[in-house]
């Protein structure tokens, strides 16, 4: 089962680099809204109790989440393609385990993951952001980006293999965009003055992912932040990978 | 000879109570190419499915290479090939990237992938094209690369669902011409369907035509046409000889048959082509053209179903 698991990564992974808008937006677009989040509210250092003396490495966390989202999209579009042009059925032909579709596939998510989370620590390093927790933190942020990859993957493959239409799964990106815009990755939650938006963003796990990256780079080794944020990736994996498995069975319903 | 194919009172049933394969039996012998004729939603593509372990049946039992298709699913996929209805290929793959990771996945050791894909894409046809991408292909070459596909793992028996539909001439006749190749040189089973009465009248040993989810005749080519009817003369009539005076001569040898331009009789048995000849020159008819029609399959789903096979179309086979 493992070489038929890197026999589809390694496809999951040809497939996005012959798409260069699903390698080169994951790459720019989340290093641009960080270059104009940084510009439009570095006074926010200025707040009293905000935690870092630099907007840039407070807003450093931002893209790793954002870029896993779009790595999930595409990679969930990229299922819903299979199933659409019936290339899952050719697959399904093979005597391929039903798990190894999905774990291969997560598989180049996760490899598109690694390479985004290595550009953005790479940029940021490159435009002075200091990591706190020092080179093993750098390590801790890259295995992180890559649980959030992820958890964030099983939910595109599930979209996929509920529905079998890349137009549902392209539907899930507002959706996604949502739960990362009503989070912390602006502010940290304490100084969030509007009442409803800090209990959303204290409410949306996705504050607590960006959370956790963040104290890798503007705190040092923060034990509950880690925790949370290895914790939350971690069920939301969990729970994505188990209803994607069942899906998948209903989806592959070979005998 | 042993049965590659053993099917008895298979059914599909899907949801909302629509029976698109009603209880059909079939046997297909080892090394015998079996054309399964029908119109469009007949059920073909969904008996295909069930065959091939992609779709579980509702109620029957079937027998692929041996194995029993549902309680031994994994012991068919190893045993068959199959090219579906829709040539389900990745665009952003190469032909040469197709056939590596299909070779892969079943198994085939890395050591002799290169030497089997390169193979497999001069059978085809294909290997100036094999490291293009396959959005770049034609029609005719994905339905080249799909048969590579299907046969990458030498399988004993192979399954065709509409392989030369909307391919040109050439590109079927070199698909037909492969599919002959597959049972005369490596004894493949074959099971392929097809809404073609050409294609079924052309490649197959046997045939069985499906309607409505039933098979409603089956055998040889051969022998399905000749249950169903006696061959019909055409003749047009020339200079001085009259329509009437054709039909007068004609008539004796059988039914007279509509004719958009002449006259046409179905043979009754009292005489044969040569006896119509013979009393066109006794009665010194003059005559334009003389043309025997033997009974098509066409005539036998007519016979069967009461409507013509070609412009026939049933809805579409519904989704699982």
């Amino acid at each position: 089962m493992t070489a038929q698991i890197l026999h589809l990564a390694r496809r999951s992974v040809i497939r996005t680099l012959r798409q260069p808008a699903n390698w080169i937006t994951p790459l720019v677009f989340p290093l641009a809204l960080m270059a104009v989040n940084t510009g439009g509210l570095d006074a926010a250092t200025n707040l009293p109790g905000f935690p870092s003396d630099s907007y840039l490495a407070f807003f450093l966390a931002f893209p790793f989440v954002q870029g896993a989202l779009f790595a999930t999209v595409n990679a969930g579009v990229d299922l819903a393609r299979d199933i659409q042009t019936g290339f899952i059925n050719r697959l399904a032909l093979t005597p391929m385990q039903s798990g190894a579709l999905l774990v291969g596939h997560l598989g180049g998510v996760i490899a598109m993951g690694f390479l985004q989370a290595v550009w953005y620590l790479a940029v940021g390093l490159a435009i002075g952001v200091r990591l706190e927790s020092g080179i093993l933190g750098g390590v801790v942020i890259f295995v992180l980006a890559v649980l959030i990859v992820l958890a964030f993957g099983t939910f595109g493959a599930l979209a996929a293999l509920r529905s079998g239409s890349t137009e549902a799964v392209h539907s899930l990106f507002p959706v996604f965009f949502v739960f990362l815009f009503i989070s912390s990755m602006n502010l940290p939650r304490n100084l969030i003055e509007t009442e409803w938006f800090r209990v959303a963003a204290s409410l949306n796990p996705v504050s607590y992912l960006i959370e956790a990256i963040r104290s890798l780079v503007i705190e040092g080794w923060n034990a509950q932040a880690l925790a949370l944020g290895f914790g939350i990736s971690l069920a939301l994996a969990v729970v994505g990978l188990t209803l994607s498995a069942l899906s998948l069975r209903s989806r592959m319903a070979r005998t | 000879m042993k049965g590659a194919i053993e099917v008895r009172g298979l059914v599909r049933e899907f949801k909302g109570g629509i029976k698109a394969v009603s209880g059909i039996d079939l046997d297909v012998p080892a090394g015998q190419i079996y054309g399964f004729l029908g119109p469009n939603g007949a059920g073909k593509s969904t008996t295909v499915h069930m065959l091939t372990t992609l779709l579980p049946p509702t109620a029957g039992s079937a027998r692929v290479g041996g194995f029993d298709i549902v309680k031994e699913g994994p012991a068919v996929r190893r045993t068959i090939g199959a090219a579906l209805q829709e040539a389900a290929l990745d665009p952003l793959l190469t032909g040469r990237e197709h056939l590596k990771l299909q070779l892969a996945l079943h198994g085939v050791r890395r050591t002799e992938r290169g030497g089997r894909t390169d193979e497999l894409l001069e059978r085809v046809g294909l290997r100036l094209a094999a490291d293009r991408k396959i959005g770049g292909y034609s029609g005719g070459m994905k339905r080249r690369l799909d048969l590579a596909l299907a046969l990458a793992h030498r399988p004993r028996i192979l399954f065709l669902d509409e392989p030369t539909t909307g391919l040109d001439p050439q590109s079927r006749s070199a698909l037909w011409d492969e599919v002959v190749r597959l049972k005369r040189d490596e004894g493949v089973t074959v099971f392929l369907t097809t809404q073609y009465l050409e294609e079924a009248d052309v490649l197959a040993d046997r045939v069985g035509i499906i309607d409505h989810g039933r098979i409603v005749a089956e055998g040889t080519p051969a022998s399905l046409k000749a249950e169903i009817g006696r061959p019909t003369v055409e003749a047009m009539p020339g200079e001085g000889t009259t329509q009437r005076e054709l039909e007068g001569i004609l008539a004796r040898f059988g039914e007279l048959q509509p004719s958009t331009s002449g006259i046409a009789v179905r043979l009754d048995g009292q005489g044969g082509l040569t006896e119509v000849v013979r009393a066109l020159d006794a009665a010194q008819a003059n005559v334009a053209a003389l043309h025997l029609h033997s009974p098509t399959l066409d005539d036998v789903f007519l016979a069967k179903t009461g409507r013509s096979l070609e412009g026939s179309e049933e809805p579409a086979e519904p989704e699982a």
